[in-house]
């Protein structure tokens, strides 16, 4: 899959979590979800469930630990693709 | 006790037959029903297929809510949040935004439930049940605590003072409020946010259909399906919703100029200990006399002076006992007996959520000067019939000074408050 469709499809993802639907309009792949989206970091775990679902892979604990930025969950998706 | 007094400055009310307070005070008055057939209650095969849920829950919220809010929010969360929200500006305050950090010390909230969160624990048992823990998400815990109903509350208005919900059956909605009232009494807030809020889940009414305590002869007839007093009463009809009260010192209140809804003149709170009658499901006549009578001191009045008693009156067989427990209570016989009415006959019984709603109920009427007709009592059970001219049907406009609110739930537990117009 091609990195733009998979950071089309984890920007619809974040959607509902972020609080400022204009902050996603501007985010890149350095932008850190719980920082700058103001994500609230209990909530990364319906994130995860949901790239699980999208991309139909599955996510270890420790894999969903070290994601920070966008594009660390675009890697994520890619490495198991 | 101290001089302190404690009145009434905001409202919030998301009911099966309105929202907002508006527009409840016109349901009211027009004695317009909220109780609707139900389809996914016949499929669920229950034997009651009507009952009372506010309409366009999702488009209102959608106006309250962020969208990550939003999401986490389960049915009687949102109730509770609309309300309390509209109680809040009502009162003249402005929702605070989420950055700026200053924190209401003096202001808290407690906002009841009877079985908050059933709807969200239906859909989490078969995926616990399958071991599918793991796909449960983050926001089990906050959606299914007890507390679920109060605790958001404390974030959208920077409530710094208790936040916290209590539970008594159908008494809950009344308790909270006599609750916030001995709080800011005792100097110990200067306003809470008070009432009850409850989902509309299956989930909530099963138990109650299986009991056989809904009414399911008038699944072909839903707005006649609520009908408190009358001899053809056959059990009461479930509800949904919010009623949130702002209760403030007077001497805040007065500060800020404030409007005055009414005053609180005092409450009480008992048991009737499951003796004498009363069970886990019917009171103690004693206890609920001694409830009222209790209120009625705490308030200092007379109980000539009470002019409305807006009942908890739910349909079942309990109303006409209700009927002459208020007589005895109060001294009374059906030559002076009060206005009374069932709010319950518009909107069903909102079970955590009844004691709120019909307390915005009680306090429009004291504020607004009309008593609300109560439906399908044509028929008034033959107890009740000597009390006949003290039922009000249809909407009386009048004065009344003095109101008096009961609740009653099952533990065989008792609340009653005293709402007086307010006088400086």
């Amino acid at each position: 899959m091609e990195e733009k469709v998979v950071l089309e499809k984890v920007m619809e993802i974040l959607k509902p979590y972020v609080r400022e639907p204009e902050d996603l309009k501007n985010a890149t792949k350095e932008t850190d979800i719980l920082n700058d989206l103001k994500v609230n970091s209990s909530r990364l775990v319906d994130i995860i469930l949901a790239i699980e679902d999208e991309f139909d892979i599955e996510v270890s604990d420790d894999e969903a630990d070290e994601v920070q930025t966008i594009g660390d969950v675009i890697s994520l998706i890619v490495g198991k693709k | 006790m101290n001089n302190i007094r404690v009145v009434v400055t905001g409202l919030g009310i998301i009911a099966p037959n309105a929202h907002g307070i508006n527009q409840f005070e016109k349901a009211l008055r027009e004695g317009k029903s909220g109780i609707r057939f139900l389809p996914h209650l016949e499929e669920l095969k229950f034997r009651c297929c009507v009952g009372g849920i506010p309409e366009n829950l999702d488009e209102i919220a959608q106006i309250y809510f962020s969208t990550d809010i939003l999401y986490v929010l389960n049915e009687s969360m949102k109730y509770s949040g609309i309300a309390a929200i509209d109680a809040w500006k009502d009162a003249g305050f402005c929702i605070p935004d989420e950055e700026d950090h200053a924190i209401n010390w003096d202001a808290g909230a407690i906002i009841g439930t009877g079985i908050g969160g059933a709807d969200t624990l239906g859909k989490i048992i078969p995926q616990v049940n399958s071991g599918r823990t793991r796909r449960l998400g983050s926001s089990v815990v906050e959606q299914t605590m007890s507390s679920s109903v109060s605790a958001r509350l404390s974030g959208f208005l920077a409530l710094g003072n208790q936040v916290t919900t209590n539970s008594s059956a159908c008494s809950t909605g009344t308790e909270a409020v006599i609750m916030g009232y001995e709080r800011i009494k005792n100097g110990k807030a200067e306003r809470m946010l008070c009432g009850g809020a409850e989902g509309s889940s299956p989930y909530i009414w099963a138990g109650f259909d299986a009991m056989r305590v809904l009414n399911s002869s008038k699944n072909d007839a839903p707005e006649q399906a609520s009908r408190p007093m009358s001899a053809s009463a056959a059990g009461f009809v479930p509800g949904a919703g919010a009623g949130i009260l702002l209760l403030e010192n007077l001497e805040s209140a007065l500060k800020r100029g404030a409007k005055i809804y009414a005053e609180i003149l005092g409450g009480a709170v008992n048991s009737g200990g499951q003796r004498k009658g009363g069970s886990m499901f019917a009171p103690n006549s004693e206890g609920v006399q001694r409830c009222i009578k209790m209120a009625v001191e705490a308030s200092g009045i007379d109980p000539q002076q009470i002019d409305a008693i807006n009942g908890h009156l739910t349909a079942t067989m309990a109303d006409p006992i209700e009927i002459e427990n208020w007589a005895k209570a109060l001294n009374c016989s059906p030559k002076n007996f009060p206005y009374i009415n069932s709010t319950k006959s518009l909107v069903g019984h909102c079970l955590g959520a009844a004691g709120g709603v019909e307390c915005i109920a009680s306090v429009l009427q004291l504020y607004k000067g009309f008593v609300h007709g109560s439906l399908n009592c044509e028929d008034l059970h033959e107890t009740i019939r000597p009390y006949e001219k003290s039922v009000v049907q249809k909407t009386i406009e009048k004065e009344i000074n003095t109101l008096v609110k009961a609740s009653f739930g099952f533990g065989d537990v008792n609340s009653c408050l005293i709402f007086k117009k307010f006088e400086s």
